[in-house]
């Protein structure tokens, strides 16, 4: 394929960075939207913190790849004047926030893979990067541990809890396998020592999820790749209206300080 | 932090029940056995607590009106931050920058959070968050009738932070003093989480009024919309106000709706010069001789429209959070259901 | 409308090491486990705290204001208990 994008020409841990805050800053803009729309109080403001978490780590991937780029722009620049095609999140953030059993099927989903994911990172040559996955590993840790029960309460709460997470696993499993993917650029900075091997996660990750959704009697199978682009640019319909949204004042008042 | 770590065992929870029992301090319903006092006797008791600035706490012995009209204070109060999260929730995924949208977030997570203090705190007055949720939801309980506008332009997050919760913050400090001990603790509380919600908002409003032409007419636009109901905001004049005078003999309210606003007006007007926007009112002007700002007259039948349901956002509010309510049932419903499940295998297990 | 209430919990937080937990208020949810979650989330947004008890409200027994003359009275007639009570010679400074 032949991409009109600027996006394979980016250096590689540019282009690394720029999609780990992609994929933070997606997932919390979905986590943002239930504030008021919770299912009782409580869960509102547990549901916000972990978007917080999310905009935080977001922040600080943003304000990396500025330095790395090292071309002037800001992480609000980044953040809010890219185009569909230049974000490069993993699909799986950026689906909409369905009702409150996808959002936790897919909160539980990524909980276990940054579980896996951070602690690898922490192993990283760039002393950057280690420093964003030490804050960041204590949240997915806290993070994990709220989306366990509620995958059990809700799966084995009642006949309609339980067809919802059901729903939520049958709607999320084609974006798992995407996760583990592991482009070339990607695997020049593993080799380098810089980025985590993610394609190795995978096993681990089956392995977690399987074991746990077994105990609501739950069987899940493998993961196999199946629906794949983000790193591309290429995305589902749904992110261009999540950047209408976000961007529209920067779109609409060009270069102006808020 | 290790959370397990702190789960409390059966000795932590004898020694809470002794603590407990020294300071009786606690949300329990306690049933009067004393049946010995008359009511006149009681009554005088409560009013010699109540003028001798002494808390009124829940398990003490009340007129029942005053517990009523507490339960209506707090509640309104406690539905004003809930309600009051949709206008700003409204610019949650729109923040112009990653700064602003952390912000905002959390501003609007702390009003949920205000929400739950006060909802617990009047929970101590033997009335349940669901009931006064549905009274919400009939309209039977009102909340703060600023919420009834909509949010426009990015400068209205920044006007309501400065002016709403600005004007919030003159009535809360007064609160800190109300007799109602668990309402004067959580306004404490809130108090000393409130004055980040007006900072945010007025440096955003800086931002704007410093920044281009445009941003500058935002800024105004905004200010000159959000005055007048954020005036309102403390009520009716004090000769027409229904509850007012009850509330201060009871020392419920502290400080008058009118002396409030004055003081509200007062902070303000300098505030308004340092963001150098024109006047919302043009009948503001320093009076020597009262040492305070004069002001035109609030339109009062605007504010009894609003108040009434007539409010250009009255049913959205309304309807967003029945919505949402409605939509989390069958979560509720799905976790007591794993609750008595889980409690029935704990049975069988022990048996 | 449905019964929705779960159940109430009491919360109180050691604002630091070295010091008591303290009662700051209440909430909902289903389980301690959860009910330690949600004080994290909603108690302790600015690090208020170090360390959370959660406990059932039900699970509370509370003395009873009305009866607090027979309670708490009688304690009060014991000034022994206290060591103003006692009158030592002038020249023990420090006892």
């Amino acid at each position: 394929m032949i991409d009109t994008f600027v996006i394979h020409e980016q250096k590689p841990l540019y282009r690394f960075i720029l999609a780990l805050a992609d994929d933070s800053l997606t997932l919390s803009h979905r986590l943002a939207q239930w504030c008021s729309n919770g299912p009782y109080l409580e869960e509102d403001i547990a549901l916000s913190n972990v978007a917080l978490d999310y905009i935080g780590r977001a922040r600080m991937f943003y304000q990396y790849a500025a330095k790395l780029e090292d071309k002037g722009r800001t992480e609000d620049d980044l953040a809010y004047l890219r185009n569909e095609r230049e974000f490069t999140n993993l699909l799986i953030h950026e689906l909409p926030k369905g009702d409150f059993a996808f959002t936790m099927v897919r909160q539980f989903f990524v909980d276990v893979f940054y579980n896996l994911y951070l602690e690898e990172l922490l192993k990283s040559s760039d002393e950057n990067v280690v420093a964003i996955a030490a804050k960041s590993i204590k949240e997915t840790r806290y993070h994990l541990k709220r989306s366990k029960p509620w995958i059990r309460q809700l799966a084995e709460g009642t006949e309609e809890s339980r067809q919802r997470i059901l729903n939520a696993l049958e709607e999320l499993k084609d974006f798992v396998g995407e996760l583990f993917e592991m482009p070339t650029w990607e695997q020049e900075l593993c080799d380098a020592g810089i980025a985590p091997d993610r394609s190795a996660l995978q096993q681990p990750w089956d392995d977690y999820v399987q074991k746990f959704l077994a105990i609501s009697d739950i069987d899940y199978h493998d993961t196999v790749l199946r629906i794949r682009g983000g790193r591309d640019g290429i995305h589902t319909e749904h992110l261009g209206h999540m950047l209408c949204d976000m961007q529209f004042l920067q779109r609409s008042h060009p270069n102006m300080q808020w | 932090m290790k959370y397990n770590d702190t789960l409390i065992d059966n000795i932590l929870y004898k020694r809470i029940i002794l603590l407990l029992s020294r300071f009786g301090a606690l949300s329990m319903q306690v049933i009067d056995k004393n049946a010995n006092k008359s009511y006149e006797q009681e009554l005088a008791n409560f009013e010699q607590k109540i003028a001798d600035e002494q808390k009124i706490e829940p398990s003490d012995w009340m007129p029942e009106a005053y517990r009523k009209n507490v339960i209506r204070q707090m509640s309104q109060h406690a539905h004003s931050e809930i309600i009051g999260m949709q206008p700003e929730g409204n610019w949650l995924t729109r923040a112009p920058s990653l700064r602003r949208k952390a912000i905002l977030l959390s501003k609007v997570q702390d009003e949920a959070g205000h929400g739950l203090y006060l909802y617990s705190a009047t929970e101590t007055l033997g009335i349940n968050r669901s009931e006064m949720i549905a009274a919400l939801q009939s309209g039977e309980a009102k909340y703060a009738q600023i919420f009834n506008y909509p949010t426009l332009t990015w400068a209205d997050v920044g006007a309501i932070g400065w002016l709403v919760d600005g004007a919030a913050i003159v009535n809360q400090i007064s609160l800190q003093r109300t007799s109602y001990g668990p309402y004067a603790r959580s306004m404490v509380r809130i108090c000393k989480e409130e004055s980040f919600h007006q900072r945010q908002g007025y440096e955003a409003l800086y931002a704007m009024a410093h920044g281009t032409p445009v941003q500058k007419q935002m800024a105004q636009d905004a200010l000159n919309r959000i005055w007048w109901p954020s005036l309102m905001m403390f009520g009716p004049h004090d000769a027409d106000s229904a509850h007012s005078s009850q509330s201060m003999a009871w020392k419920i309210k502290r400080i008058s709706n009118d002396e409030l606003r004055q003081s509200f007006i007062d902070q303000s007007v300098p505030q308004i010069e340092v963001l150098g926007l024109e006047m919302p009112d043009p009948e503001i002007k320093w009076n020597e001789e009262r040492g305070h700002y004069d002001s035109g007259e609030i339109n009062w039948q605007e504010f009894k429209e609003v108040v009434n349901g007539a409010g250009p956002c009255n049913y959205q509010r309304i309807k967003h959070h029945k919505n949402a309510h409605q939509e989390g049932e069958w979560v509720r419903e799905a976790v007591r259901s794993y609750k008595e499940k889980r409690a029935k295998k704990q049975n069988e297990t022990a048996a | 409308m449905k019964q929705e209430q779960l159940a109430i919990y009491e919360v109180f937080i050691r604002s630091n090491r070295g010091l008591d937990h303290k009662h700051v208020g209440s909430l909902h949810a289903e389980s301690p486990e959860h009910a330690l979650m949600y004080a994290r989330d909603c108690y302790i947004r600015r690090s208020e705290g170090v360390s959370i008890w959660v406990v059932e409200s039900t699970n509370i027994t509370a003395s009873e204001e009305s009866d607090i003359e027979n309670f708490v009275d009688p304690m009060d007639d014991k000034p022994y208990r206290h060591a103003t009570h006692y009158v030592l010679p002038d020249s023990i400074k420090n006892m």
